[in-house]
């Protein structure tokens, strides 16, 4: 029977400044040095990270009510549209959104150069924003225009809320057709010209809990450099393990998180618009998640290496446009991150779209964060469903 | 004899044209190719230093053969506060001049092998890369 703790005694041993926590990396080399036996007996938590585009993503905003009071019908901020089916001064700007006379891909490939996710970054860098706003007047609210300059500070309420974040796992792309295409996932040569994929690899939080022991509705995270929770799973949550063709189990895949926290508080090295050519705009994200080591299991599946972590390998001038099944097969992250993958006799460069420096960064933020102190782990609430769920997608007709 | 610096832009349809031979021969002009990435039938890019009497004529015969001739004051810079070091760059830029350093996964930024083709500016998903005049 080996080590057993729970949460509330590894914050007693944060409040007493004697936790041990290591990032997802570190607790590798720890692994492979001592042992799961030793290194759950001294290890209390493991921290991971990623930093890539995660286009459900968006930010509820509550602007403050003007005088005379206006009931917003439509808002722009810096030209781009905000959903105002809600309350009076309260909007939603998601990350994908475009300005109203954006060329879109009229001029293919379209450039995307600004949208929502470049507001949020201009919010949350305390930038100016110009916010427009029209409404059709009522007894209550009789304003039909407002035209001015905010900044985040001058609102009520920025709450970062993301739908869907953190992908557990994420196709590989590749492109087998004889013409560039331009997807979410990059620029894409013709005929392999290279593979391109998503994720942080042995320092993702999802690829590190893959049964959801640990990460719950409530749990406690780094969110855009500030605080934030775990509120739900994400949309389109569909875990489950994958396994090569002889039925082999190699990783998890699918599970999503739903986040929330406050963006006031969040920085814009964390949050960073971006587009994608021919694609669109979108908010690049930076999550970490922390993983108590409650025993020798949690801390088995938070050890695993770019070499036991895999991704699966899609066409993405046919296949994934057109819903067909199957994949090219299976590539380790270690693969991957070596530069090069060999696919149907090819040697196919490969390139990342979420940045494992940048990921790392975050495990060690959040590690500090720990030790010192100020980050104390949470129970979640309730667990998310996991790969015994089977939960699957739906096919719209 | 001032000493002036082009960037060269070859369509596919240009690339295989000896336009240096022309240059030497038939406008006496003195030619150090410090850049050169061409291939028969692709898009190319050359970067001289050119120097000579007939450099206006020089010049304008590139033109006329259908090269597009940048005079050499641009360089392309990379915001180092903007990149995220993702990597998405390094699959596109045809030197090598951005490159992933392994095992950190840092993206390095070699200036000297760049060779203007601007293409990082198009990929480059938070527009980190930047033309400086």
């Amino acid at each position: 029977m080996g080590v057993e703790r729970t949460i509330k005694e590894i914050n007693e041993r944060i409040k007493k400044g004697k936790v041990v926590v290591l990032t997802a990396e570190e607790v590798i080399e720890k692994v492979k040095e001592k042992g799961i036996e030793e290194t759950a007996k001294e290890v209390d938590v493991v921290t991971t990270g990623t930093f890539g585009p995660m286009c459900s993503s968006g930010v509820f905003l509550n602007f403050g009510h003007t005088s005379p009071r206006i009931k917003m019908q439509r808002v722009w901020l810096n030209n781009v549209p905000a959903y105002t089916g809600i309350a009076a001064v309260d909007a939603y700007l998601g990350a994908t959104e475009l300005p109203e006379d954006d060329p879109l891909n009229s001029d293919y490939p379209g450039e995307f150069r600004y949208g929502g996710g470049h507001v949020i970054e201009d919010l949350v860098a305390r930038r100016p924003i110009r916010l427009k706003a029209t409404g059709y007047g009522t007894d209550c609210y009789p304003r039909k225009e407002i035209e001015t300059t905010i900044t985040i500070d001058d609102i009520n309420e920025a709450i970062l809320f993301n739908p869907r974040n953190c992908y557990q796992n994420y196709n590989c792309a590749v492109n087998l057709s004889n013409k560039t295409i331009y997807t979410y996932m990059g620029t894409l040569k013709p005929n392999l010209g290279n593979a391109n994929y998503s994720t942080s690899g042995q320092l993702s939080p999802l690829l590190k809990d893959p049964y959801f022991k640990t990460i719950g509705i409530g749990t406690r995270i780094f969110l855009g450099g500030g605080i934030g929770y775990v509120a739900w799973n994400g949309t389109q949550h569909f875990p489950t393990i994958l396994k090569d063709e002889d039925g082999k189990e190699l990783c998890a895949s699918g599970g999503t998180l739903s986040v929330i926290g406050d963006l006031k508080k969040m920085s814009a090295r964390w949050l960073v618009g971006t587009s994608f050519r021919g694609y669109g705009a979108t908010l690049t994200v930076g999550i970490g998640v922390p993983i108590p080591i409650l025993n020798e299991e949690i801390l088995y599946y938070a050890a695993k290496t770019d070499e036991e972590l895999f991704a699966p390998i899609v066409d993405y001038s046919d296949v994934y446009p057109n819903r067909k099944p199957g994949n090219l097969g299976y590539v380790s992250y270690a693969q991957l991150k070596s530069g090069k993958i060999n696919l149907l006799g090819k040697e196919v460069p490969t390139a990342p779209l979420s940045s494992y420096p940048k990921a790392r960064e975050i495990a060690h933020i959040l590690k500090d964060w720990i030790q010192k102190g100020d980050f104390l782990l949470t129970e979640p609430v309730q667990n998310l469903p996991g790969p015994d769920s089977g939960l699957k997608g739906k096919v719209l007709n | 004899m001032t000493t002036k610096k082009v960037v060269l832009r070859f369509s596919a349809e240009t690339a295989d044209k000896p336009i240096i031979y022309h240059l030497v021969k038939d406008y006496d002009l003195i030619i150090n190719i410090l850049k050169a990435q061409i291939n028969p039938h692709k898009e190319g890019t050359m970067v001289l230093e050119i120097s000579g009497d007939k450099y206006d004529e020089g010049i304008s015969f590139l033109e006329k053969q259908g090269i597009l001739v940048q005079p050499l004051e641009t360089e392309v810079v990379r915001n180092e506060q903007r990149c995220t070091s993702c990597g998405a760059c390094s699959v596109h830029c045809p030197t090598q001049a951005l490159y992933i350093e392994r095992p950190s996964m840092d993206v390095r930024f070699d200036g000297e092998k760049c060779i203007l083709c601007l293409m990082c500016l198009k990929i480059c998903p938070v527009r980190a890369m930047e033309v400086r005049v």
